[in-house]
């Protein structure tokens, strides 16, 4: 300031006052900061605090049951008078479950997005694409009261008159159907994330739309769809609503989708509704289940991690 | 893929005599790659407009079923042993009371964390820690947050089977998604925003809170709107905390006639959301019930279908308004 106001050689006298608020300053800045790398820190708090809780709750459980009977006993009934642990029906439930999704989610989506990304016209992909996102959005029990109320009847009365009323290929189909928008939607982002130089090449050596998307743009998104299906399965596995609602809710060891089943998550949301002692062995079963859900979503995460990363072509 | 152009006439550059015949196959050959691609682009319509045709038949079912219950007093009863007097009031004010929990937590700390991690935390293991966490936390399937919010917020905590419980368990499981899209809001902004804002001697603080956050707040904006639209339809986690499926009274008012005007006791009111409700109707076996809860859904998927909507329309004006 005094250099400004014409006197160029006086000494800079700097007011104390300005020392003392130019501390504060630093502190509230300081403070400020603390607060906001505890609000980033949160996310680390919660994945501590699900790997502790669901830990210490196991172990709980495998003090009462042993982990070898846990892991290849074929009966799972904690709420019967002679309960057995045997996760075995829970991991077929899902895994079934998981696997019909997959056949009718992966080949729908997987076409859709080359459709999208390589096919249609700019003004109905800008048309498509938000609406698979509202698709995506809509909440998962209104997907269980379709499965149960509207496709189970619908499938009764056509195609497979021998079909329960509770079965595994409904929620499996329907599950199915609710990822297709998510493959599509990632498996097409990662198809546009491919440079139009690429495509131009193709073109240029006289190939069609066709072969351009399977020969071309196919292998240079291979990363982004594959982790697309991972997403996918991940999400199929970790679904509740859609399960409980349309599958029955008996564990059952088997593989046939034409059989009721319980999966892990609907093990969880059954006991959770019924009446739960804390500390018993039926409550500490549902973390012991809770944890294998989280493992076996886990892998997927990872692998789907290091699939990205093996493929990962720099553009 | 065998491309056409493996073995043309021109690559071997054969003589002319064997032109003929090596045009009609590569003119048949490109016909047939013609009809593959037109039969393929027709497979690409049928699967876009089953998958939409289908999810469209979803909501029209559930809406033949459902729209003539809805009524002014479907939204203003309790539930009830008789299907025909059954209500969605003490769901839907639940629903409210714990998507405002929901939202008071998950958006300061989702936007302070964005802020941390693009503004302020340095690139290091520390900083790493965090991203793979909040990435990982998004991967982590919702009722495991249903059995966290069990374990620790239940019992450890002692909130009970409350609407603090259920709405900071959904606050925790929609901070990934706050978190991602304020950090991309953060990252939209110029750099030359925050060094003009240095330049004129703003503190680190004074430029974020003066210019970045104002000037992201419909990405912002945009993120939280679409993590209230995901927790509003989860089931499965409410249901682990232990919601009772059957509430016919409603928490206490949050505000007051009398002074102080606020009161916290709703917060640790037992509670039943939207959801739920649907869920508790969805499984009985008698039709009248079946039909309420098709209701309950089609009031449960208008409010998603807005919020996504609302959403979609804020992140366009976004894009439009906003030149650097």
């Amino acid at each position: 300031m005094a250099a400004i106001n014409g006197a160029p050689n006086a000494p800079v006298r700097v007011d104390p006052t300005r020392l003392k608020h130019k501390f504060t300053r630093n502190l509230k800045e300081r403070g400020i900061e603390f607060v906001l790398m505890f609000c980033g820190l949160v996310a680390v708090f919660t994945t501590i605090a699900i790997t502790v809780i669901l830990v210490y709750e196991s172990i709980g459980f495998f003090s009462f049951v042993s982990v070898w009977d846990f892991l290849t006993g074929t009966i799972w009934s904690p709420l019967f008078a002679n309960p057995q642990y045997g996760i075995l029906p829970l991991i077929s439930g899902t895994l079934t479950i998981t696997v019909i999704a997959l056949i009718v989610a992966v080949p729908m989506g997987t076409i859709i997005a080359i459709w999208l990304s390589e096919f249609a016209p700019h003004h109905v992909r800008e048309a498509v694409k938000p609406a698979l996102e509202l698709i995506a959005a809509v909440p998962t029990i209104v997907f269980g009261y379709f499965a149960l109320l509207f496709v189970t009847p619908l499938l009764q009365g056509t195609i497979l008159p021998d079909l329960p009323g509770f079965n595994m290929l409904v929620p499996g189909i329907v599950i199915g159907v609710a990822t297709i928008p998510t493959i599509a939607s990632l498996a097409e982002d990662a198809m546009r994330a491919v440079p139009m130089a690429m495509r131009e090449g193709a073109y240029a050596m006289g190939s069609n739309k066709m072969q351009v998307a399977l020969s071309v743009v196919m292998p240079a998104a291979v990363s982004g769809v594959v982790a697309a299906y991972v997403l996918a399965a991940a999400r199929a596995i970790g679904e509740t609503m859609i399960v409980a609602i349309a599958a029955g809710q008996n564990a059952n060891f088997t593989f046939n989708p034409m059989e009721s089943a319980a999966t892990l998550t609907a093990y969880i949301a059954q006991v959770s509704l019924g009446d739960l002692e804390h500390g018993s062995v039926a409550y500490r079963s549902i973390f012991a289940a809770g944890l294998v859900l989280l493992v076996m979503t886990l892998v997927l995460n990872v692998g789907g991690h290091f699939l990205r990363r093996r493929y990962r072509k720099a553009y | 893929m065998d491309t056409p152009m493996a073995d043309t006439p021109m690559a071997q550059g054969s003589p002319t005599a064997r032109q003929a015949p090596d045009l009609a196959r590569l003119r048949s050959r490109i016909a047939s790659a013609e009809r593959r691609q037109k039969i393929f682009a027709i497979v690409g319509v049928l699967c876009t407009s089953f998958a939409v045709l289908v999810l469209l038949a979803a909501f029209l079912d559930l809406l033949f079923d459902g729209l003539p219950r809805i009524s002014g007093d479907f939204l203003t009863n309790f539930p009830s042993r008789r299907a025909e007097q059954a209500g969605i009031l003490s769901a839907w004010v639940g629903s409210a009371l714990v998507m405002l929990v929901t939202m008071l937590s998950a958006v300061p700390i989702g936007i302070g964390a964005a802020i941390y991690l693009e503004e302020y935390a340095r690139k290091n293991w520390f900083t790493d820690l965090i991203e793979i966490n909040v990435a990982n936390l998004a991967g982590v399937p919702s009722i495991v947050y249903g059995l966290l919010a069990l374990g620790l917020f239940v019992y450890q905590f002692g909130f009970g089977e409350s609407v603090l419980t259920a709405g900071l368990t959904l606050g925790l499981l929609i901070l990934p998604i706050v978190i991602v899209s304020s950090r991309e809001a953060l990252r939209a902004v110029p750099i030359h925003i925050r060094e003009a804002a240095y330049g004129v001697g703003a503190t680190r603080w004074q430029m974020v809170s003066d210019h970045l956050v104002p000037y992201s707040r419909g990405g912002m904006m945009t993120g939280v709107i679409l993590g209230m639209a995901e927790a509003i339809g989860q089931t499965a986690p409410i249901i682990t905390i232990g919601a009772l499926t059957f509430i016919a009274f409603l928490p206490p008012p949050p505000i007051g006639a009398e002074f102080p005007f606020l009161n916290f006791e709703w917060l640790m009111s037992e509670f039943t959301v939207l959801p739920i409700q649907m869920y508790n109707w969805v499984s009985r076996p008698d039709k009248a019930f079946q039909l309420n809860a098709a209701a309950a859904g089609v009031i449960l998927l208008l409010m998603t279908l807005v919020m996504n909507g609302l959403a979609i329309y804020l992140r366009y004006q976004v894009r439009k308004k906003i030149k650097w």
